[in-house]
């Protein structure tokens, strides 16, 4: 299965990745997080600074390939979608060295056989743009508050046992059915649950219920 | 009971302007979402004109007041909301963190399905050149996009398109607010 990753941080300002070489000539590696092989390419076409409708495909082939290597030996689940891409750029090199049939030269028929690549290379770019659009979108939306975001703010659980500890405290026992009941919404109530089984696991506690279906109370022994 | 229903008729024209700003005003302070103006002038029995002068009139004194809110149109509806400016203090105030930003995967499954939209799985992949399955749940889960309904194509894919709450968390008044998606191509190169 090829799934891209998306358990990284990313910051959409920072250098997705570099790969630098230091004194002992030893590789070493700082790994961003690349969207998919696109966005690898579109990294080592700028990093060599080359021309993206005159892409260097040999270079670009061997930098991408050695980008893998590396991934593989940092023990990086390489995606298949990155290996597609490996065969592909190998596919246009080898195309790239075969002799044109100078009749379509002359016809003009000939293609390059990295246009393809190139066509995809502009139209995923611009949707990275548009995703960087998105996510400038977002840093000014968070900025923004409404009533109704803050009525939806949830509450942490370890706010909540807090809360609780706290009214178990001043009142000795608590009442879970009246406790429960001033859960705003389900979220908060399953917190509120967890918060109780959390506090008879940990704290010095009772749970009491006289009578079946009664009320359950938390009660401070 | 004729005659009451044309006074209550007379009433309702009776509020002015200046009374129907202040009613309103009221209404989109306590609603949850961006509210419409159609909502509004079915609420009040009002014409959907008079609704929106209103509020147009109120988002100008707003605008002109200079204080802790604004009036922002979102998702085609009217929401009153704090001014970016204020965001540290109103932040501390109500002891929240910045909640977690998209990946940058999930970010590109989103620009290409809200330019795209309707778009299926294959014609993501063909334009991210990589699978999106997890990036989709996220943005599922997230409920920033929904299913269309299904492709009339090989294999029958499901098509998805963004929400409402999408345009939400994203601010925008409705999708024709998103730069054109050619705009971009001057950035490349």
């Amino acid at each position: 299965m090829s799934e891209e990753l998306e358990q990284y941080n990313f910051d959409f300002h920072h250098e997705t990745a570099e790969i630098v070489r230091d004194g002992s000539e030893e590789l070493k590696i700082k790994i961003g997080e690349f969207a998919g092989p696109l966005d690898l390419l579109l990294f080592l076409i700028k990093q060599e600074q080359a021309n993206i409708f005159d892409i260097p495909i040999a270079k670009i082939t061997q930098k991408y390939l050695e980008y893998i290597q590396i991934m593989k030996k940092l023990d990086i689940a390489v995606a298949a979608d990155f290996l597609v891409m490996a065969a592909t750029l190998i596919e246009i090199k080898s195309r790239m060295l075969l002799p044109r049939d100078p009749k379509a030269v002359e016809e003009e028929e000939f293609e390059d056989p990295r246009q393809e690549l190139v066509d995809r290379l502009l139209e995923y770019e611009k949707f990275k743009s548009a995703a960087g659009m998105l996510y400038e979108r977002t840093t000014i939306e968070q900025a923004i508050f409404t009533r109704g975001e803050i009525a939806r703010e949830e509450i942490s659980l370890a706010d909540m046992i807090k809360t609780l500890k706290a009214r178990i405290l001043e009142l000795g026992e608590v009442n879970l059915f009246e406790f429960f009941e001033g859960m705003r919404s389900k979220h908060e109530l399953v917190t509120a649950f967890i918060a109780v089984l959390e506090i008879v696991r940990t704290e010095t506690v009772r749970l009491l219920q006289k009578t079946t279906f009664g009320d359950i109370i938390l009660r401070k022994v | 009971m004729e005659m009451e229903e044309e006074v209550q008729a007379i009433e309702r024209t009776l509020r002015s302007p200046a009374e129907l700003m202040t009613i309103v005003e009221a209404l989109v302070f306590v609603a949850d979402e961006p509210v419409t103006s159609r909502v509004l002038a079915d609420v009040l029995e009002e014409d959907r004109g008079a609704i929106e002068a209103a509020m147009e009139e109120l988002a100008k004194e707003y605008e002109a007041r200079e204080g802790g809110l604004q009036i922002r149109v979102i998702a085609g509806g009217w929401q009153i909301a704090t001014r970016t400016e204020l965001h540290e203090e109103v932040r501390k105030f109500l002891k929240t963190r910045p909640s977690a930003k998209l990946s940058l995967a999930s970010l590109e499954t989103l620009a290409v399905i809200a330019y795209k939209q309707p778009v299926t799985v294959p014609e993501i992949l063909e334009i991210r050149g990589v699978q999106s399955a997890t990036s989709i749940k996220t943005l599922l889960d997230k409920r920033l996009i929904v299913a269309k309904g299904r492709k009339e194509a090989v294999g029958r894919p499901m098509m998805y398109g963004t929400s409402k709450d999408f345009l939400i968390q994203f601010g925008l008044r409705d999708l024709t607010e998103l730069p054109s998606i050619e705009d971009f191509e001057d950035l490349v190169q």
